[in-house]
């Protein structure tokens, strides 16, 4: 731009989509991410989430709202501000009977890059996220996790400035999900701003600097994992007793923030400034050991329930 | 996982061009890897009817317009087998994109609707033309050709398989299971087809279905084919062509608006 400042990857004003069936997905959605983020956007199933991914990609039409894409607006000139744009979407959506090289090459053509140059880049692709051995393989004999490898290889190939990734990791083992992390933080350290959505918020919670919670078609809460975090309103801890937990016991804790998950669980909700040591002491005074302190999950899940039930 | 970013990718990009190229490049690949499919049916079709109406009852049938039967039914038999071709190949290529979700892959990418809307016709129109090649080689046994305007021939052809493989694409839009891609072909296409003309002249036919007949756009298609032939039609050649342009550019007006309103392909 002239005056030198960058515009968003994304800027979103006021999107709505109603669907043919009369569902409204998205409510008036307003959501800017600046070029070089590492966004996510997390709800519940139904929230709206990959409807606004499609309406980005070109793949559903928005029915009112304004959306610009690396400073284009897709009303202008759809065709440019797709070319800035990767996707990974949540369903398979390859030709079966097609190799992954094939797929591949064929998604470089439709971005207008000729066979020659996408493939030592669609080779390199492959090697990275290891398909190597598949190159040749039909799309129909990878197993889930290589589909969704080979979706982003195919997402990656006109090396997009915005990667939009639906549940990237959905059916994806540990090992690989942790490899599958560090190529995404590698493509975004390298400029790429990427934007997911996912259920597993400690993914969104180790990855994304920003995310957005989006419940019924709204965006609910948005702002960096670090302040959401900071504005919790109560921290829960799980905590294994050494011995089973009497009836008793259970009593004489009645008036602590406490209840019981199970026989030798207990769940602890700490309110901003209260510190574990105070409860820790108050459960041994009523004889209550305590062998172990849990983090009930990722930290951004509690936020997430708060606000979603709230909501 | 490291990803090292090729720089030689940064070049300036075609995405109609290269676009186009590629879809082509895929649907003429797909017609000869499924050759028995898409290849090999109609020439069974064609050559059937060839021996049994041309060979067989058309030796018992007299001459028209100074032809013997069979020559006069080789281009009709030509031009069905080039429209099945051209609507069967655009509407499975379309409709199998559709449902295994791989239409997606055309949609994101930054190809102009009607470069995507060209690149699925280039295959009906390739498949319809080499079927029409095919059927004419096998004709040589049976009769042998004349040809009259090899020009008319090529356009008559052509402007055929484009407009039913744009035909088969608006079907395949709205096509929203298998069975809404059978409907058409059987109970419209057949019909009309072989009340079209290929087999007999309308001049023969009573005032009142030959003025019907004239409603049928297939008939101008036939008998402009027929005409590169033989040099005779039952209708003006000029007249034909206008109903071919005609029906072709409103079939691209409704698939240009299909796409842009994406009903059928996009949410
Ligand atoms: N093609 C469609 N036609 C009609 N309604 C749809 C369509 N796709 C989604 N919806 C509806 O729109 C709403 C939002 O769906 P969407 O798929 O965007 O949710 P999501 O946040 O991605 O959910 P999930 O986490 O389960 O993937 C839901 O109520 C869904 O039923
Ligand atoms: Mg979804």
């Amino acid at each position: 731009m002239s005056d030198g400042t960058k515009p968003a990857a994304i800027k979103i004003v006021d999107l709505k989509k109603v669907y043919g069936t009369g569902v409204e997905a998205l409510k008036g959605v307003s959501l800017t991410i600046a070029e070089g983020e590492f966004f996510a956007l997390l709800g519940p199933n139904g929230a709206g989430k990959s409807t606004l991914i499609s309406v980005l990609a070109g793949l559903a039409i928005k029915t009112s709202g304004t959306v610009e894409v690396c400073g284009v607006s897709i009303d202008e000139n759809i065709d440019k501000a797709k070319s800035f744009i990767g996707i990974v979407p949540q369903e398979f959506n390859f030709n079966w009977f097609e190799t992954v090289i094939d797929i591949i090459i064929n998604q470089a053509g439709y971005y207008g890059i000729p066979r020659h140059v996408a493939m030592p880049r669609a080779n390199e692709l492959i090697e990275n996220l290891g398909l190597a051995d598949k190159r040749d393989t039909q799309a129909m004999k990878l197993s889930g996790g290589m589909k969704r490898r080979l979706m982003i290889a195919r997402s990656l190939i006109h090396e997009p400035r915005v990667l939009l990734l639906d549940e990237p990791t959905a059916g994806v083992d540990v090992e690989l999900r942790r490899g599958m992390h560090d190529f995404l933080r590698e493509l975004n350290a390298a400029g790429t701003t990427i934007i997911l959505t996912t259920h597993y918020l400690e993914e969104a919670e180790q990855l994304s600097r920003e995310v957005a919670i989006i419940n019924n078609g709204s965006i609910i809460k948005q702002g960096s994992v670090k302040s959401l975090l900071a504005n919790m309103n109560s921290v829960t801890l799980l905590l294994d007793t050494v011995a089973p937990i009497s009836t008793a016991e259970l009593q004489l804790a009645r008036a602590l923030p406490i209840t019981r998950i199970d026989d030798t669980t207990l769940q602890l909700k700490l309110a901003p400034g209260e510190t574990v040591n105070d409860y820790i002491r108050k459960l041994s005074t009523i004889g209550v050991q305590i062998s172990n302190i849990r983090n009930n999950g990722s930290r951004l899940e509690e936020v997430f329930i708060d606000l979603i039930q709230k909501d | 996982m490291a990803l090292q970013t090729t720089k030689t990718m940064s070049e300036e990009r075609a995405p109609i061009l290269v676009g186009f190229l590629t879809m082509l490049r895929k649907e003429v690949t797909r017609v000869f890897r499924i050759w028995s499919q898409t290849l090999l049916p109609p020439v069974v079709t064609t050559s059937l009817y060839f021996a049994i109406f041309g060979a067989f009852i058309g030796s018992q049938i007299a001459k028209i317009d100074g032809f013997s039967y069979i020559q006069f039914i080789v281009p009709g038999l030509v031009m069905m087998a080039v429209i099945t071709s051209a609507y069967s190949n655009t509407v499975s290529t379309f409709f199998g994109a559709k449902m295994q979700r791989n239409l997606e892959e055309l949609l994101v990418s930054p190809m102009p609707d009607w470069v995507v809307i060209a690149g699925f016709v280039s295959g009906g129109v390739v498949r319809a033309l080499l079927v029409a090649i095919l059927v004419l080689i096998v004709s040589l046994f049976f009769t042998h050709l004349i040809i009259f305007n090899l020009f008319i021939i090529f356009a008559a052809a052509f402007l055929t398989s484009l407009l039913f493989s744009l035909a088969g694409l608006v079907n395949g839009i709205f096509a929203k299971s298998f069975d809404g891609i059978s409907i058409v072909p059987t109970f419209v296409l057949v019909p009309l087809t072989y009340l079209g003309g290929v087999f007999y002249s309308i001049n023969r036919l009573p005032p009142f279905f030959r003025f019907l007949s004239l409603g049928n756009p297939i008939l101008y298609m036939v008998n402009a084919f027929r005409y590169g032939f033989l040099g005779i039609s039952d209708v003006s050649v000029t007249v034909s062509f206008e109903v071919m342009i005609f029906v072709t550019l409103a079939l691209l007006i409704i698939t240009l608006w299909l796409f842009k309103r994406g009903s059928g392909l996009k949410n």
